[in-house]
């Protein structure tokens, strides 16, 4: 006769630690085979989290950045007309999915709120199970879900993110930028700006108050110095001030010649308007024509501004007027679909969607590290940039930077910028550790596969 | 000398549009005891109206132009307004130069309306619930119609440019015997001091010198009387609403040049009102003028750097600072009345 070990009390062990088990969040669980965080194992589809802001002041460039992404999953599952898939210098996307896996998506909105953008990215990372997470439109958003990712074991694609420290004193192994920076746009803009406005100006900063802005500022600050203009006021304004006529009105009698507003988004619409309207583009201070400049520039922005930006100088990191393969791809893909051309944030996150997919399929897994393994250091091309580096030593991409200028006579509502120079790769590179990126104590950490 | 008088004009402008808002809600508070935090709302719809109207005015017929490519490479299509065909080119771009005054003659009515819808639609259930229940009300009510603008308009800040006569700077400095150019202030901001300054001055005649405006001030002070007396005050006060959303309105369409209107734009308004409101004395309409221009003024200079500098970030808090020491010093505000939220 055999005798049974159940005891009533060992059941309800037992059963309290596997409900507790089962109730731990996915993120916290191994899986058994392949022990990363969310791997798809046997399931026929991946899913990617798009965390973008949906509604608040950046929510036209968050759904525009949806918009990119939506397209990036067509192309990679092989619907439409595979838009850069066609350009890019890897083939190993052919239209397939990933590694056998179509792929499906869930979007989330930040708010171009920290602390809603990590609650959201926890969501699609715990609930929803996502390999990866997509997303921006703020530095500070970014820097948040990139710490989170980090911690989670997520690979994080940065959508519009231009603060230094994204991948700077905030870098991390899990996290990487596509798109350019602050530094990057001061080293590319401080040459024309010396061309046309000469080695002799007085510049005044209005800076947004905040991560993106002082980076902004200390980069433009450094690159302008360094040409011989002299800084004449930096300060710093809140965010979503809206009226900035107290902030502009003393530039007036400043003894400045230049203003240079790094403000961004509705921010940078009201200032650049409101100084405008303080009839700063009129003034002539020391016998030289007072210039406006707006270091980082965004399509939406600049029809938001209308005729003001006419003739002011800035920076991108990409803009649809591009005449390579990869662009008019792109543009075709996207206007078709949507009927007007995709702004920069559109294109990075597009990017981002698409070079993560690659990453995976050279990588012959989703494992977090071995896909980091597979992007860092990577070469590629046809993606609207030219001939582009992700750099291992600290995840941002280096390629070709874009300055622009407002056009003085646009032809359609599209029209609104002009690009002034193809600023080479080779002026806006850096060390990873130079000062604005956090030095020598910046450090990506180590890679985090979660579970 | 010359940054003083620049930031003290700025800070009349400023103190204009939180007069004009801080007016209606008064009035609305005066008369109807309701605390609105939709007012805010109603001046967005007004900023709307001169972006509905400039659109309307830009209403165009597309014309194929074969010479030239859109961004796909295809015939550019061209948007010709209908007042350019109508009227003539000189003529329709001098109508459409003119969007922003001529919205005045949609923002009156559409506020008038929505004004009244408001108030038999929604508030007057509220006018016998506690000030909370109004407070959550009104807030939601602002949150949808700031959605609903949104759905339409998108939530980008839409440029909405002044007339070109009011373009640039007019140099004051000049004008008043000091060194020519020391004082330039933008035109725009002149008109909206003026125009806001005209509006209250409407307002309180309207309320002082006609027969409409004695029985509204007779049922501020004691509602039951007047309606003892048979003249049915709820009737005027529904109107009394109609007029603060009109002003609030019209402050929205004519601050449209200086900010670009936005889906949000009432919001960031709105908690400076109240605190408006509150420091010049909950139901005092001379209060609620002194105090708009006297906190604008306040944080105009607070900007400065040469007082940020000593007192970082003060530009932020100087209106609620003044607004704790004022509370603390008189509790009903400069000009609050006894009795007015005192129960």
């Amino acid at each position: 006769m055999s005798k049974s070990n159940f005891t009533r009390r060992g059941v309800l062990k037992t059963g309290a630690v596997a409900g507790a088990a089962l109730s731990l969040p996915t993120y916290l669980r191994a899986d058994g085979h392949t022990g990363y965080t969310n791997a798809p194992g046997d399931s026929g589809t991946v899913k990617f989290g798009f965390n973008v802001p949906q509604t608040g002041p950046y929510a036209e460039e968050g759904l525009d950045e949806l918009r990119a992404q939506e397209l990036a999953v067509e192309h990679i599952n092989g619907m439409g007309d595979g838009g850069m898939l066609n350009t890019f210098s890897e083939k190993n996307l052919d239209g397939t999915g990933i590694l056998g896996k179509k792929v499906e998506f869930v979007t989330g909105d930040t708010q171009t709120k920290s602390d809603v953008a990590r609650a959201s990215a926890q969501s699609m990372i715990q609930k929803d199970g996502v390999i990866m997470v997509n997303g921006g439109s703020s530095s500070g958003v970014a820097v948040a879900v990139q710490g989170l990712c980090q911690e989670a074991g997520i690979i994080f694609m940065a959508g519009l993110t231009h603060s230094n420290d994204t991948t700077g004193k905030d870098r991390k192994a899990n996290g990487f930028r596509h798109f350019f920076n602050g530094y990057m746009s001061g080293a590319a803009l401080g040459p024309v700006l010396k061309n046309e406005y000469g080695t002799d100006r007085r510049a005044y900063h209005l800076t947004a108050d905040y991560n993106w802005g002082w980076t902004q500022q200390e980069s433009m600050q450094a690159s302008t110095e360094a040409m011989g203009w002299e800084t004449a006021e930096a300060v710093l304004t809140p965010v979503g001030a809206g009226d900035f006529s107290s902030y502009i009105a003393p530039v007036l009698n400043s003894g400045a010649d230049t203003l240079i507003l790094n403000h961004y988004g509705g921010d940078m619409v009201n200032s650049l308007t409101q100084a405008v309207q303080f009839g700063l583009k009129d003034k002539q201070v020391n016998g030289k024509d007072f210039k406006i400049i707006v270091p980082l520039y965004s399509e939406l922005m600049a029809a938001g501004a209308g005729s003001n930006i006419e003739g002011v100088f800035g920076s991108m990191n990409w803009n649809w007027q591009l005449q390579d393969e990869g662009t008019a791809a792109f543009v075709k893909s996207f206007g078709e679909k949507y009927g007007f051309p995709p702004s920069g944030s559109a294109h990075t996150c597009y990017v981002q969607t698409l070079l993560y997919a690659d990453a995976v399929t050279r990588a012959g897994s989703f494992r977090p590290c071995a896909v980091a393994e597979a992007l860092e250091d990577f070469q590629f091309d046809g993606m609207g940039n030219g001939p582009t580096l992700y750099r291992g030593a600290d995840h941002q991409c280096f390629k070709d930077v874009l300055v622009m200028k407002g056009k003085e006579n646009p032809s359609n509502q599209y029209d609104t910028l002009e690009i002034v120079e193809v600023t080479p790769v080779e002026q806006v590179t850096y060390e990873p550790d130079h000062p604005m990126f956090g030095g020598s104590d910046a450090s990506l950490g180590t890679c985090n596969d979660g579970a | 000398m010359d940054e003083f008088l620049i930031q003290l004009l700025n800070g009349l402008d400023r103190g204009a549009a939180y007069a004009l808002i801080a007016l209606g809600l008064t009035l609305i508070f005066g008369t109807l005891g309701v605390v609105n935090f939709a007012h805010g709302a109603l001046f967005m719809i007004g900023a709307f109206c001169t972006v509905t109207m400039q659109r309307f005015l830009n209403l165009s017929q597309t014309v194929i132009d074969d010479t030239q490519k859109d961004f796909l490479g295809n015939p550019l299509e061209v948007e010709v307004p209908y007042v350019q065909s109508w009227f003539g080119e000189a003529a329709g771009l001098a109508i459409q130069d003119w969007s922003v005054m001529l919205a005045i003659f949609l923002t009156i009515p559409v506020m008038l309306l929505v004004g009244y819808v408001m108030e038999r639609g929604l508030i007057r259930h509220f006018y016998s619930r506690p000030h909370a229940d109004q407070i959550l009300v009104t807030f939601g009510l602002a949150i949808i119609i700031g959605e609903i603008i949104k759905y339409f308009y998108g939530a980008n800040p839409i440029q909405t440019p002044m007339p070109s006569a009011f373009l640039g700077t007019w140099d004051m400095g000049a004008a008043f015997g000091l060194e020519a150019n020391s004082v330039a202030y933008p035109k725009w901001r002149l008109v909206y001091f003026f125009f806001s300054a005209l509006i209250i001055a409407a307002v309180f005649a309207f309320l002082q010198f006609t027969t409409f405006g004695m029985v509204v001030r007779a049922g501020m002070a004691d509602r039951e009387t007047v309606g003892m007396l048979g003249i049915d005050i709820d009737r005027r006060f529904t109107i009394v609403f109609g007029i603060a959303a009109c002003v609030a309105g019209l402050a929205g369409m004519m601050y449209t040049p200086i900010l670009s209107p936005h889906y949000n734009i009432g919001m960031d308004f709105l908690v400076l009102s109240f605190v408006v409101v509150v420091v010049g004395g909950m139901g005092s309409l001379p209060g609620a003028v002194l105090s708009g221009f006297m906190l604008g003024i306040l944080q105009s200079f607070a900007s400065l750097k040469v007082v940020t500098n000593i007192v970082p970030g003060i530009d932020q808090i100087i209106i609620y600072l003044v607004a704790i020491i004022i509370l603390l010093t008189r509790p009903r505000g400069l000009m609050g009345r006894k009795g007015v939220m005192e129960d």
